[in-house]
């Protein structure tokens, strides 16, 4: 398993570090899991959260990712397992006692108290003193860049500035963890690029661990030192940005890195360098997943980006032939969807002049074209690779 | 001053005017119902304001005196009746809603059977005031159910008089007025987004900080509306006063003294200043209220700012 | 490569919710407003219960339960108080309240959901003044003029005089209901090509007609239950069955307890089928929500 060293230090160019390392040495959970009644929302999960990472969960609505975090903060019960903090456990303590941050998905400011008092609101809960709160609170609101809204009240604030109250709320109180639950989701798309950079250079400067929960597969590469992708309840990996945007480890975790190009072929040929796989008028040479060895007569479901997909050289030898069909202009490049002569849409990009009509041979490089074996029944639910 | 021009030359014309400030045609809808209003409601008031001021005597027409008003405050009994009011509506508001924020704060979550304890919330609302007060009659009169419970219970040697005084007319405001207050009180506190107690028990609150510091503001406008339409449930007692009460002593409040002075004694000037003295003094407690809650927070109590 | 951690779940749910972590730590607090609670719940059965005794008792003096049983009340009071007669009028009183209401109000409302004038908030006020002042002090002045225009003490007079908290409280009940129909489905419905005619009958009508389903219940049950406004515009023959029932109270002596019970249980029960009915459309906060400011 290959990880990021985690990143302890701030780094050298952001100058003013306000704190040094982090609070946490290590968060573990252990097997936690959550069910209501009957449905499984999270099955056991492990993971080990090192002082300064930053970790993401990823994935689609519903696969268990939040109640993953709820059940963290001690707002959700854990059906099973343990959290152990610095070898300490901490599961069975109520979300007062675990003094973790945590930034909601709509902020959760309190209304009826100015920024100031949003952000003290925690330090006043633990009896911190005042001349301290008002230090405290002004280091936070300065960091976040909220100096000047101090004295207003949330409903007065922007978008972004709310989220920038709610980040300063939870880290005000210099947690060992800080969870985040897709923070940056009630945001404008320019918006939200800006916040991306804002809470990423939070976390440095602060020394922050963060556990940051999104369904933004964009947001979660750019942010995070390590991301857990998760799938109806599953891990279906855990690894670093470059590790998932590689190598995926299932079609799933294949699909939400970007490989648009999923093809259900069968595999003819393989050997020690590689497998070839044909069906649908299509022949694709590529590179094995995983351990799991290629046998002539296997299905596969072969995957490649759109970026990878090109039109062939005259020399090469193409998958297939398909009809471009739409053409859209992006930048430097052509994003192209051609249909095959099966019906099967190929999403390609090209550098050269496309029309709607021609009809273009596609190849793709051996190495970025990646195949899965299927189980015999192709059901979605269980497409797994055998470890 | 320069040369005026005809209006029509550069000003829009007049129905565009209009429809800039959101007068078209639409707003004749709203006519039916405001002169409905207006005919059945404005008028009458205004009718007694001014059957109010007339003479006494009632021989003479239209005259200007205050003699009920000066009727009213000059009879102690009659003067009576407002503190005998007060001194009902205003524990009865204050239990009822007092009771009420605990009660709803501990059922603020969805629970198994909540919605058949709110759909039984409604059945005294359902009675009436006077099933409800036949039933306290029997069920707390000194042979009712309530004294042989606590006889047997060896709380009371003798059965305590709980009906045709104080008492009896208290219990039925609250028996017909907590349900009412419930429901608003919780209506109230379930618009407070859930999110905003978790955020506060992240960073540290527990239940009791969650409820003062959190909670408690947010709902307090709600409750000061909740109190203001209790009182004035409360303030215009009337059939219960009349028959679980003494309506000729303790409990001779004023809707009772109006309504006798008009409908028994068909004296139709003192009973509408009564009722007008009865409206204002409503008023000025609805407006202090109104007054109090201004000053506090009152916006949304989502979960974003 | 990355460890693929897409295993099974390592025992079987049901296993597991067995051995969920259940705090069912019962504080006093708790106790305290349960018990309260529970408390408030005995009395009201006690409250309801006695009554509904009552009316089926042969006598009942000072005994946990009365000596014998029968229907008789029943039978007596409706020949007695002649209920038949009441309650048609009451029938005919609620419905022609709810009618007059709806049609009167739910266009007014239209009107203030969908646009903002000068004047709106007096508007509003006005119509907010009938909710806030006690029944008793615009009817003692109402059934005055009713009186002068020779209305009062007829089905006319009472149902005038419960149109007044009627139309507020249709619309304070339906403005918020228009004010969540976005009103691009009626723009989009006009760049179909609807005329104003389809407008009203194909969109708006359909969309409203829950709202005015709840409306409409909820100023039935308040209108069977309205006891002031009917007590003081009412004459004999134009008395609804609260009405009736509390003059019966008050003339107590000649008549026996009983009869008056078994009128009183005849009206909660026709009560509770409205309230029954009235829950399946709306939910209880609506009944007693008035205007919130």
């Amino acid at each position: 398993m290959s990880t990021v060293t985690p990143m302890t230090t701030a780094e050298s160019d952001t100058g003013a570090a306000v704190r040094p390392g982090s609070q946490l040495g290590e968060l573990e959970l252990r097997g936690i899991s959550r069910a209501y009644g009957a449905h499984t929302a999270l099955h056991p999960l492990d993971l080990t959260i090192r002082g300064g990472e930053f970790v993401a969960l990823l994935g689609p609505s519903g696969c268990g990712k939040t109640t993953a975090l709820n059940s963290l903060a001690g707002l959700l019960p854990l059906t099973a397992g343990e959290i152990v903090l610095d070898g300490r456990r901490i599961d069975t303590l109520p979300p007062e006692k675990r003094g973790f941050g945590m930034v909601f998905q709509n902020y959760a400011l309190f209304p009826h108290l100015t920024v100031r008092a949003n952000v003290a609101f925690g330090l006043k809960m633990r009896g911190v003193g005042k001349a301290e709160t008002v230090r405290r609170v002004d280091a936070v609101l300065a960091l976040v860049h909220l100096t000047e809204q101090a004295h207003k009240h949330p409903g007065q604030l922007s978008g972004g500035q709310q989220q920038r109250v709610a980040i300063a709320r939870a880290i005000v109180m210099e947690p060992p963890l800080v969870l985040m639950d897709e923070p940056l989701s009630n945001l404008d798309a320019a918006l939200r690029l800006e916040m991306r950079s804002e809470i990423r250079r939070i976390h440095q400067e602060f020394g922050l661990t963060t556990l940051y929960v999104t369904h933004d597969q964009e947001e979660a590469l750019s942010l995070a030192d390590r991301l857990v992708v998760l799938h109806e309840g599953r891990v279906s990996q855990i690894g670093t940005p470059a590790d998932l945007y590689e190598n995926p480890a299932n079609t799933h975790v294949a699909a939400f890195m970007g490989y648009r190009n999923l093809l259900p072929l069968t595999v003819t040929g393989a050997d020690a360098r590689g497998a070839t796989a044909s069906g649908r008028g299509l022949t694709v040479r590529g590179a094995g997943s995983g351990a799991g060895k290629l046998t002539p007569g296997q299905s596969v479901m072969v995957a490649v980006r759109p970026e990878d997909l090109r039109i062939a050289e005259t020399d090469e030898q193409a998958l297939g032939e398909a009809v471009a069909e739409v053409v859209e202009y992006h930048g430097r490049v052509l994003h192209v969807e051609a249909v095959t002569r099966e019906g099967d849409r190929l999403h390609l990009t090209s550098s050269g002049q496309v029309r709607p009509g021609d009809v273009l041979s596609v190849a793709v490089d051996t190495e970025r074209a990646l195949f899965f074996p299927q189980a015999a029944v192709p059901d979605p639910a269980s497409q797994e690779v055998p470890a | 001053m320069t040369v005026a021009l005809p209006p029509t030359a550069h000003r829009p014309a007049l129905r565009h005017r209009l429809a800039e400030r959101g007068v078209d045609r639409t707003l004749l809808l709203v006519l039916p119902g405001a002169l409905a209003v207006v005919a059945l409601f404005c008028y009458p008031f205004l009718y007694g304001l001014q059957l109010s001021f007339q003479p006494t005597s009632g021989a003479t027409q239209g005259g200007f005196s205050f003699g009920a008003y000066h009727a009213f405050f000059s009879e102690p009994f009659a003067r009576k009746s407002i503190w005998q009011t007060f001194s009902l509506a205003v524990p009865a508001s204050l239990i009822n809603v007092g009771v009420s924020v605990p009660i709803s704060y501990r059922m603020r979550r969805d629970f198994r059977g909540k919605r058949l304890l709110l759909a039984l919330l409604v059945v005294p609302i359902t009675l009436g005031t006077v099933l409800t007060a036949e039933g306290i009659l029997e069920f707390y009169g000194p042979a009712g159910w309530f004294n042989h419970t606590l006889n047997l219970l060896g709380l009371a040697s003798s059965p305590v008089q709980l009906t045709m005084n104080y008492t009896g007319v208290l219990l039925s405001l609250i028996i017909s007025g907590f349900p009412f207050a419930y429901l608003l009180t919780h209506s109230y506190l379930s618009g407070i987004h859930p999110s905003l107690e978790k955020a506060a028990s992240t960073l540290g609150a527990d239940w009791w900080q969650r409820f003062r510091h959190i909670t408690f503001p947010l709902l307090l406008p709600g409750l000061m509306t909740t109190f203001c339409l209790s009182f004035v449930m409360a303030f215009a007692v009337f059939p219960s006063a009349m028959m679980v009460g003494d309506p000729d002593g303790k409990t001779h409040v004023i809707s009772i003294e109006a309504y006798e002075a008009a409908l028994e004694h068909f004296d139709y000037a003192q009973g509408c200043a009564d009722a007008m003295i009865m409206t204002v003094l409503m008023l000025v407690v609805i407006v202090a209220v109104t007054t109090l809650r201004s000053r506090l927070y009152s916006g949304s109590t989502g979960g974003k700012g | 490569m990355s460890v693929v951690l897409d295993r099974p779940a390592t025992a079987a749910p049901g296993a597991e919710s067995g051995a969920r972590r259940r705090r069912i730590a019962i504080r006093p607090g708790a106790w305290l407003t349960w018990g309260a609670l529970a408390f408030f719940f005995l009395n009201l059965l006690g409250v309801i219960g006695t009554v509904l005794l009552n009316s089926f008792g042969r006598s009942w003096f000072r005994s946990w339960l009365p000596g014998g049983w029968t229907t008789h009340w029943y039978s007596d009071a409706w020949t007695e108080f002649s209920l038949g007669q009441v309650l048609g009028t009451t029938v005919e009183v609620t419905f022609l309240v709810v009618l007059i209401s709806l049609v009167l109000a739910v266009p007014a409302s239209y009107a203030l959901a969908r646009r903002a004038f000068p004047g709106r908030k007096l508007l509003l006020g006005l119509f907010v003044l009938p909710i806030l002042v006690p029944p008793i002090a615009y009817g003692i002045p109402l059934a005055t003029v009713l009186y002068k225009f020779h209305l009062a003490g007829s089905v006319t007079g009472v149902v005038l005089a419960n149109l007044v908290p009627s139309i507020p409280f249709v619309v304070f009940t339906m403005t918020p209901f228009i004010e969540q129909i976005d009103p691009r489905i009626e723009a989009a419905a006009r760049m179909c090509g609807a005329g104003t005619r389809t407008v009203l009958t194909r969109i708006l009508v359909p969309l409203l007609l829950p709202g005015m389903l709840a409306a409409g219940i909820l100023v039935l049950v308040r209108t069977f239950g309205m006891f002031e406004l009917t007590f003081l515009t009412s004459g004999p023959t134009s008395q609804t069955l609260i009405v009736t029932l509390f003059s019966a109270v008050n003339s107590a002596g000649i008549r026996s307890t009983q009869s008056i019970d078994a009128m009183a249980v005849i009206y909660t029960g026709t009560m509770a089928v409205l309230l029954l009915i009235a829950l399946r459309f709306v939910n209880p906060t609506q009944l007693v929500a008035r205007s919130s400011d």
